[in-house]
């Protein structure tokens, strides 16, 4: 368990984003703190990617959005960051269903680095490695880097998408859902790579299968409807007696 | 005496038989009308190539017309066109794809990008007669081209830019947005997202869209008449570069009107001929195009 007074590294106050007249998060404040891994848990539409997206700014591309309150990352308040792609590449984001780019494995995970201007192939080749065996891909693809990423499998892909999310050395890593579209095997091997990367970076983890959270998350939040019904460690939030009946009833899988 | 139970599921009822008639006959309704789209392709171009015949060969296409125009070849007429269909096209496809980007990629929705959009719609419902006009307003007179080559191709690039635009448009959104949504996520900017996977995975798409425009450019006749197309251009048989940008020149859209309506006492098959000509042009292109469609699209990757 990780020490409950270290610093925040994440903080969120009185967040609200509204898509055109619709309100979908509600003004909500929270932290997560350093090298934590955050469960995130709720039903569907209350507003758990959408908070992703606000926290790496990814919401800029969606038209007609408001947005007010604070996400504070580092002391800085990223709705007033200008360099916004430093900004995304401090936060590695890694999206519900896998996303091979139709680029060489190689070239999916050198993207990044790329993009951020790194072009000496010996640091590049060093990374693609790096990330790849983070990932738990390495094995798999380490003799053929050069064949396209959209020809693996599904959840060798989201090992691919985690690679990539891991290429610009986030200091943050978001993951949205990332099991739905992957085996339950690939799912503990990905859990496993995760419990391993808490140690250099603070992990948000969005998921709709509660039982994930319960295994990895040091605390937990249950998000519903763009409300935060309730935020403890796991051990509480799973517990026979959470604050709110709801996040027991909704843990318990008898509403959500 | 009972007869084995017969399971009701697999009985072929009155109801069933109908069915079945039913769709039978509406697929032969269907197969038919579709069959009907042959005939009259097959009978334009039989009818053409045979009423040609005696002037289909080489020497027609290398030929200058000849006594007032009732004998001899195509020659600066054919070279005419592909003038034409280059420098406009030269002119239509860059401005046409990076619009299209822009439209596509970068264009917010508000009444500005709005506006763009409603224009280029109208651009391409405008009939080219109309076009013609214009261009000869623009570029004939306004901008003092005259009536040249210059003029007539940048009366065609206008005439092509909004097909060209809805075309490229088309391809880029066929491009799924989870990748480009993959690549703002590491931190990529839009012209790298556009630069490595959008336009790699929509060029087939663009291309094909742009050569298709190589036919319409090449049989229109009211734009190129009315800013630089002439009934006669002396050339030299054969001769590449019979004609500078600012002059007139000839065209085989306006050389097929002229031979059929115009000229007295002309050889019979030498229209045909032309048509031949212009529909051989139009069918290589397509044909390229196509080819190259398959090709590219056989490197696709997802």
């Amino acid at each position: 368990m990780v020490n409950a007074n270290a610093a925040p590294h994440v903080e969120v106050s009185d967040l609200r984003l509204s898509y055109g007249m619709k309100e979908v998060i509600h003004g909500i404040s929270f932290d997560v703190r350093r090298n934590e891994i955050l469960g995130v848990i709720g039903p569907a539409q209350s507003g758990k990617t959408s908070l992703l997206r606000c926290i790496n700014r990814t919401i800029d591309f969606t038209p007609d959005i408001h947005l007010t309150g604070r996400i504070v990352i580092d002391g800085e308040d990223v709705r007033k960051v200008r360099n916004v792609y430093a900004l995304r590449r401090k936060i590695g984001m890694v999206a519900p269903l896998p996303v091979g780019l139709p680029l060489s494995i190689y070239d999916n995970v050198a993207f990044a680095p790329r993009s951020a201007g790194l072009t000496r192939k010996g640091d590049l080749a060093a990374i693609v490695e790096q990330c790849l065996r983070q990932a738990a891909l390495w094995d798999e693809v380490k003799d053929r880097l050069a064949s396209l990423g959209t020809k693996l499998s599904g959840g060798q892909q989201q090992r691919l998408t985690i690679a990539r999310a891991l290429s610009h050395q986030p200091e943050i890593l978001c993951l949205d859902e990332f099991s739905i579209a992957i085996d339950p095997v690939t799912t503990m091997r990905i859990e496993d790579v995760l419990k391993e990367l808490r140690r250099h970076m603070t992990i948000i983890l969005v998921t709709n299968l509660t039982q994930q959270a319960r295994r990895l998350a040091d605390r937990t939040m249950f998000l519903w409807k763009g409300e935060i019904v309730e935020l403890d460690t796991t051990d509480v939030i799973f517990s026979e007696k959470p604050k709110d009946q709801r996040t027991r009833d909704y843990v318990e899988g008898i509403f959500g | 005496m009972n007869a084995p139970p017969v399971p009701v599921m697999f009985v072929e009822t009155a109801a069933v038989r109908r069915k079945l008639r039913q769709e039978t006959l509406a697929k032969w309704i269907f197969f038919s009308m579709a069959a009907a789209m042959v005939v009259p392709l097959l009978c334009i171009v039989g009818y053409l190539i045979v009423r040609a015949a005696p002037s289909l060969n080489l020497e027609f296409l290398l030929e200058v017309p000849k006594r007032g125009m009732t004998e001899g070849g195509i020659w600066p007429a054919l070279i005419g066109t592909i003038y034409l269909v280059f420098i406009s096209l030269a002119v239509s496809a860059p401005i046409g794809i990076l619009a299209a980007v822009y439209l596509n990629e970068y264009a917010r929705d508000n009444w500005f990008n709005r506006a763009i959009n409603l224009a280029v719609i109208n651009l391409a419902g405008v009939p080219s007669i109309v076009h013609a006009l214009f261009g000869l307003g623009a570029f004939v007179y306004a901008a003092r081209f005259g009536y040249s080559i210059i003029s007539a191709s940048l009366t065609l690039a206008i005439m092509t830019l909004p097909v060209i635009i809805a075309s490229t448009r088309e391809s880029l959104a066929s491009v799924p947005r989870s990748f480009r949504e993959a690549c703002w996520n590491v931190g990529a900017t839009r012209w790298q997202t556009i630069k490595s996977v959008v336009l790699p995975n929509s060029i087939s798409g663009i291309l094909t869209g742009v050569i298709l425009q190589v036919s319409r450019a090449a049989g229109e006749t009211a734009p190129v008449m009315f800013t630089g197309v002439v009934f006669f251009k002396a050339a030299e048989r054969g001769d590449i570069f019979p004609y500078y940008l600012n002059e007139q020149c000839m065209a085989l859209s306006m050389h097929l009107y002229t031979l059929s309506t115009q000229v007295p006492g002309v050889k019979e098959s030498i229209p045909f001929a032309t048509a031949v000509v212009l529909l051989a042009l139009v069918v290589i292109v397509n044909a390229a195009a196509i080819s190259l469609r398959v090709y590219l699209r056989s490197r696709k990757k997802w």
